[in-house]
């Protein structure tokens, strides 16, 4: 068991790592030989860094849409991200100060990010407009991660891991040293299906999460009269003429 | 009440999200266009046979060729966020309207030919073959967008929905699938130098025409020059303003702020027209030709200055693309934005007092103003972001007395477009341009019974066209849509004006309006 999720974790992470690599890499390489971001919108880069700092911690234009998808959303994402800052202590020795101080936070935030993901799949479910855009894939991914909050939270609040084995196994195996697992069964469904969201991460919508920060209607800077854009590609159109 | 035969949506008190009716648009397509107007562009005179090779091509062609599609076509989350943000599914009720239903509609083939998940398990991510009712559903709702990008602003991506829609013509017209309305008036405008077709002495006697009525009007001699070469500034306007109402009222509002300002300008015979409908079709060649003809009208005339009158879609290729199309504009005077906007002129006029503003000359409208989706989420006015909501407000504001926004949510940022705009302005596609226009006429409708607004101001050649075109199927008068420019017209003091000028003009309008 131990060999076996060593070798699934650093296959994942290998998929994750040069999949999401792969994919940043297309979005640079590739042109945006229009200026089009949506207006009023910022005329310099400081303005620009700043509109996709609050689209990434505020949702803004999500905020302005709908307060039921931003509340559902917003709570889900920031939950994980104390959940995901909380799991650190499990990969560093001595715990980073900062991640101590996360810790109470962190355990609670599961609660938040289960019930704003909840709220999403209730949402996909009985909205007529949600259910129509919906494929199987974007219930199956809801559901996911419900499984894998659920089974974290379980070994948080009710049935605990062996958490001093489990952190070996994971020190060592980011020495390249595989010790010995807990193969309790709440924490082996976790594990697995962090495995498996790892690997569909660059194949799937999860792309979201690098795809906002190239996102031309947000991380363009208004300024098309005072600087002339072009793309490498119109140039090369141009001097065929 | 105009006779439809189709039903015209019921105006309630307050905006509601629809359930969804599958398929109540799905009749719903333009005219496609013939072999003549296809070859013009550059593009096979009908259907190829392997189109589908062809698409699928094109389509990986695109998605390496511009960022935001690719981006797009990965990140949509299905939140549902933009789902009622269209005025298209607001008023049809037609699910496939709903901005990431249509985006789907191309979405959905992209990940069958282009991503690993869809070429493994398709019906499990959404990804289906690209078919011929595929291509029936593409030719028909990308028809139903105007590419206003309202979505646009709403998505927590940024998805623009108009990138979408311009790719999936861009494929439609590169199999041979291209739309009469939109690819007809592109030929048109490369060869004769305006949408309408006017050739030069048509417009020569247009203008004459007009400078005739200014002056029986107000006794001053306003001039409309044509192909003077070493005027200062270049006027570059929609062809509508040539001859349609309320548009022709803006360019004479134009002239006469050129006139009392003591401006040296001229137009072209050879770029007679603003709107680039090469936008529309998502050609990035076709719009780039017209966009060189103001380059060239330019150069040949030596004038220093570039200026677009009041369209929309015009507004944003002038603005955000004119510059990366035909640029750099190095040859003209660099004291001025290239190109700037007639709004953006007349202000600058309003606030160093250069011209002259008697509000009672709109007595007798109380106005409000729309917000044209091109200028409102695509381009700028002014120095600071937003100037595009304030300046034609201020003009509006200087030019009358009675103004009343509609509500929020309508206007700025979250206007709705027109219901025409994106290459849909065609009799063919009259149901979707009632249908779309609904939840602008709702809005307007409130302020009309709230705050006795008679009038609506627009700054967009396709606006006031459309909105002439539907105000009657919702019971309003096809003339309560005015021009910007029609309302500092009607407010100007000309120097050396003969008495009871504006006022004449105020009979003649008011009889319009009665």
């Amino acid at each position: 068991m131990s060999i076996l999720f060593a070798i699934l974790f650093y296959a994942a992470t290998a998929i994750l790592v040069f999949g999401v690599a792969y994919k940043v890499r297309k979005y640079i390489k590739t042109p945006a030989p229009l200026k089009i971001p949506t207006t009023p919108a910022p005329t310099t880069r400081s303005g620009v860094a700043f509109r996709m700092l609050k689209e990434i911690t505020i949702f803004e234009s999500l905020f302005k849409s709908n307060k039921w998808i931003w509340l559902f959303g917003w709570l889900f994402h920031f939950g994980l991200l104390l959940v995901l800052l909380r799991h650190l202590r499990y990969f560093t020795d001595p715990v980073w100060w900062w991640v101590a101080l996360l810790q109470p936070f962190g355990k609670y935030a599961s609660i938040a990010m289960l019930f704003g993901l909840c709220g999403l799949l209730l949402r996909r479910i009985v909205v007529d407009r949600v259910r129509y855009i919906s494929a199987p894939s974007d219930y199956l991914m809801l559901l996911l991660i419900i499984g894998i909050g659920t089974t974290g939270a379980l070994m948080t609040f009710v049935t605990h891991t062996d958490i001093v084995t489990l952190k070996s196994y994971l020190l060592g195996l980011m020495v390249f040293d595989i010790r010995t697992m807990p193969t309790d069964i709440i924490l082996v469904i976790h594990l697995s299906l962090v495995i498996l969201l790892m690997v569909i991460f660059p194949i799937s919508k999860l792309l979201h999460a690098p795809g906002v920060f190239f996102s031309p209607t947000r991380n363009q800077v208004d300024n098309p009269r005072e600087k002339r854009h072009i793309s490498a590609w119109a140039i090369k159109l141009e001097s065929s003429k | 009440m105009a006779a439809a035969k189709f039903d015209v949506p019921e105006l309630k008190d307050y905006p509601i999200i629809p359930k969804l009716k599958k398929d109540a648009m799905a009749h719903s397509a333009p005219y496609v266009a013939k072999e003549e107007f296809q070859t013009k562009l550059g593009y096979p005179g009908e259907l190829i046979d392997n189109w589908k090779e062809v698409a699928i091509e094109k389509m990986g062609e695109l998605t390496d060729k511009y960022r935001s599609l690719s981006v797009y076509l990965d990140s949509c989350v299905k939140c549902g966020a933009c789902t009622d943000k269209c005025h298209y599914y607001l008023g049809t009720t037609d699910p496939k309207n709903m901005p990431v239903a249509r985006q789907d509609l191309f979405r959905k083939v992209y990940r069958r030919y282009y991503t690993l998940a869809g070429k493994i398990v398709p019906k499990l991510v959404g990804a289906e073959d690209l078919t011929e009712e595929v291509l029936d559903d593409w030719y028909t709702y990308f028809h139903q967008c105007s590419q206003c990008r309202r979505c646009s602003v709403y998505c927590p991506y940024g998805i623009d929905t108009a990138e979408i829609s311009m790719a999936a013509r861009e494929i439609m017209d590169t199999v041979g699938k291209g739309q009469k309305y939109c690819n007809e008036i592109i030929g048109k405008a490369q060869v004769l130098g305006n949408n309408l077709g006017l050739p030069e002495p048509a417009l020569i006697d247009t203008l004459e025409g007009l400078e005739e009525d200014i002056e029986d009007e107000t006794g001053v001699q306003v001039k409309l020059p044509l192909d003077v070469k070493g005027a200062d500034v270049l006027l570059i306007t929609p062809s509508a303003d040539f001859f349609a109402e309320p548009h022709i009222d803006g360019l004479i509002g134009y002239a006469k702020v050129f006139h009392e300002a003591d401006v040296s300008w001229t137009m072209s015979s050879y770029a007679s027209e603003a709107a680039n409908f090469g936008m529309f079709i998502g050609s990035y060649e076709n719009m780039q030709k017209l966009a060189l003809r103001i380059r060239q009208a330019a150069l040949d005339l030596g004038v220093k200055r570039i200026v677009f009158g009041e369209c929309g879609h015009a507004w944003r290729v002038a603005y955000s693309f004119l510059n990366t199309l035909a640029g750099p504009f190095d040859f003209l005077d660099s004291n001025y934005p290239v190109p700037q906007h007639i709004c953006e002129v007349t202000h600058g006029f309003i606030q160093d007092g250069t011209i002259k503003l008697d509000k009672s000359g709109n007595d007798h409208m109380t106005l409000t103003y729309h917000d044209s989706c091109n200028v409102a989420r695509a381009s700028r006015m002014g120095d600071t972001p937003g100037g595009q909501f304030t300046i034609p407000r201020d003009i509006i504001k200087a030019s009358c007395n009675d103004y009343y926004d509609m509500p929020e949510h309508s206007i700025k940022e979250g206007t709705y477009c027109c219901g025409g705009g994106g290459g849909l302005l065609t009799d063919d596609l009259i149901e979707l341009r009632v249908k779309g226009a609904m939840p602008r006429m709702q809005a307007l409708k409130q302020v009309t019974e709230q705050n006795g607004v008679t009038h609506m101001a627009a700054i967009c050649a396709i606006c006031k066209s459309q909105f002439s075109k539907i105000f009657p199927y919702y019971d309003f008068q096809m003339d309560q849509i005015v021009s910007v420019h029609q309302l500092v017209s009607n407010a100007i003091v000309l120097t050396g004006q003969t008495d009871g000028g504006s006022d004449e003009e105020d009979t003649k309008d008011a009889e319009q309006a009665a």
